[in-house]
């Protein structure tokens, strides 16, 4: 039944049904091209998975609506929080509520990671030509189209609601890479954390420990200047408030600070897929 | 390694160069959890073409081994080299050549047969062109076509494990590692998994690693096996041969079981009470024995 020992194997060139391997170059253009493949790969993974179950897709709408429909009509009813331009306070609460459901998916994301690492698949993804920080670029992108889904049901709910959205589909366009850059960082954070804690349960509770904090400290709800020092001094180092300014910006129209917002959004991603990255074998072994 | 480069496509893996010499050798191999050495010393040798196995009871330290190979785990001291390749200088080279299959069921639950091999296809680079026919052919050697749209979720065990191995052959692997590749399968999907492996060693040709602590599959399959116990490797050799050198001492139906216990003084199951097809068998064997 075998080949005799020493045989040499028939190339696989010869066998018909699968091609031969290859071993692509190494070069820095090669290995550019290979990490935008693994994020496609791994973003297009997210889409087919959503699209077999959108269960999700609609249990987190329920969150978002209650913010918008209850706190933000009655808080557009008593003028309680200043807003810039004097718009609508829900229109200003709206970009807020988007970016608060994106944290929401991406801060459980490392959730999925423990889950695979339980159920082996992280291990064969591991094994598979796809360097560490690729693996993690990719799985952070694809939490960024998860987020970019519930965030256009966000969207769909403010303008029934009567939020003036921004109908320039450049600004849109800004939007969703926001979106995206924002939910990748809180993803990484969370499988940094995953990389930390190892189990699910440690990192739910880690999780929803720290969604509140960071939903409260940033300004998703009220304008910075209306906080005390202190909490502006927060402010100011969570990603969170710049995600909601440059959203802000671009789908309402307020003042905003769009280039710092942007560079916040990319450093920190940056530096969470290097943290992630080097945690992840903590999760394999 | 210097491969002759091809405009545009890649290198492709000059077959002299990567399948020449051994299809895996191990030489020295440590690897320690805290105060326990898992791995202890171990060399391996093993020729390309051969199916070998690896066994032991669990515990033996088969899995580590087979995780410094698959370039997950590195060696605290020693060397591997996969079809000349070298683990830890080359890990992204070693995984393009192996296919792996661990040893937990594990293809993603939430996508369909058929998504989970192009996931594969994709991350080893499988070109677009050509991708869809490979992922077909694929599904189609491990019989799984009409499965292939059903989410994975509804497979049963033995599905799964054809599943893994259709998506390990989508890179063309010359070296295929498979780590207890019938745990926890009823003898029906046992017996199913190998004919399929069987299939594919004799169409492809590729050599493949095991690890199992099923003596009678071992004895079935393997072309040489290596029986490993507490880290180290104890004996190394076809199972007839190692049976051969038992005959004097325990008589012409000598089984791999008591060629096992004979090299390492221990036994197969010394670490778990784990049940199942063994316990029938010592029981039936103690049976003859009795009278």
């Amino acid at each position: 039944m075998s080949a005799a020992p020493g045989a040499l194997p028939a190339a696989s060139a010869e066998h018909p049904a699968f091609g031969p391997a290859l071993l692509p170059p190494d070069t820095p253009l090669a290995t550019v091209r290979r990490l935008a493949s693994r994020v496609v790969t791994l973003c297009w993974v997210e889409l087919r998975k959503i699209r077999h179950d959108r269960t999700e897709l609609y249990t987190r709408a329920i969150q978002p609506a209650l913010w918008l429909l209850i706190y933000g009509e009655v808080f557009t009813r008593i003028h309680a929080i200043p807003t810039p331009g004097g718009i609508p306070y829900l229109a200003y609460l709206a970009p807020g509520i988007l970016a608060q459901s994106a944290l929401f998916i991406a801060i459980f994301y490392g959730i999925q990671i423990i889950w695979e690492r339980d159920a082996g698949v992280l291990t064969k993804l591991m094994v598979t030509p796809t360097p560490r920080s690729a693996l993690i670029t990719g799985k952070a992108f694809a939490a960024g189209v998860r987020s970019v889904m519930q965030a256009a049901v966000v969207l769909i709910l403010s303008a029934i609601l009567g939020v003036s959205l921004t109908a320039n589909p450049v600004k849109l366009l800004g939007a969703i890479v926001v979106v995206v850059l924002g939910s990748a960082f809180f993803s990484c954070l969370s499988m940094s954390i995953a990389g930390l804690a190892l189990s699910r349960d440690r990192l739910m509770g880690i999780g929803q420990a720290i969604t509140m904090p960071l939903f409260f400290s940033s300004s998703a709800l009220y304008p910075e200047d209306i906080m005390p020092g202190w909490l502006q001094v927060i402010s100011r180092c969570n990603p969170l408030s710049y995600e909601v300014d440059a959203l802000r910006g671009l789908l309402i129209g307020t003042p905003a600070h769009l280039g710092l917002d942007f560079a916040v959004l990319i450093g920190a991603t940056i530096a969470g897929v290097a943290a992630s990255a080097a945690l992840l074998p903590r999760l394999a072994r | 390694m210097t491969a002759p480069r091809e405009p545009g496509a890649g290198i492709a893996v000059a077959p002299e160069q990567a399948i020449s010499g051994d299809a895996v050798l191990c030489s020295g191999l440590v690897y320690r959890f805290g105060e326990h050495t898992a791995v202890d010393h171990v060399d391996l040798r093993i020729s390309p073409g051969e199916t070998f196995g690896l066994l032991g009871p669990n515990g033996a330290g088969k899995t580590t081994t087979i995780r410094m190979l698959v370039t997950l785990l590195r060696p605290m001291a020693g060397r591997i080299s996969v079809l000349g390749l070298d683990t830890q200088t080359q890990p992204m080279r070693v995984r393009r050549v192996i296919g792996y299959v661990p040893q937990l069921l594990s293809a993603d639950a939430t996508l369909t047969g058929r998504e989970n091999v192009e996931l594969f296809a994709r991350l080893f680079d499988v070109p677009r062109a050509g991708r869809r026919e490979l992922v077909e052919s694929a599904l189609a050697t491990m019989g799984l076509t009409e499965a292939a749209g059903r989410v994975v979720k509804t497979y049963s065990g033995g599905m799964v494990r054809r599943l893994e191995l259709a998506q390990a052959l989508v890179n063309s692997p010359r070296l295929l590692i498979l780590d207890e590749p019938t745990v926890g399968l009823d003898p029906i999907a046992r017996t199913d998994v190998w004919e399929h492996i069987t299939r594919l060693r004799e169409t492809a040709g590729m050599t493949v690693l095991m690890t199992t602590h099923y003596m009678d599959e071992a004895d079935l399959y393997c072309d040489r096996v290596a029986l490993m116990h507490g880290g180290s490797i104890r004996a190394t050799g076809s199972p007839d041969e190692l049976k051969a050198q038992l005959r004097a001492e325990l008589g012409g139906d000598a089984t791999l079981d008591d060629v096992f216990r004979y090299f390492t003084g221990g036994t197969l199951d010394d670490d778990t009470g784990k049940g199942g097809i063994r316990d029938v068998r010592r029981a039936r064997r103690t049976a003859r024995r009795l009278g």
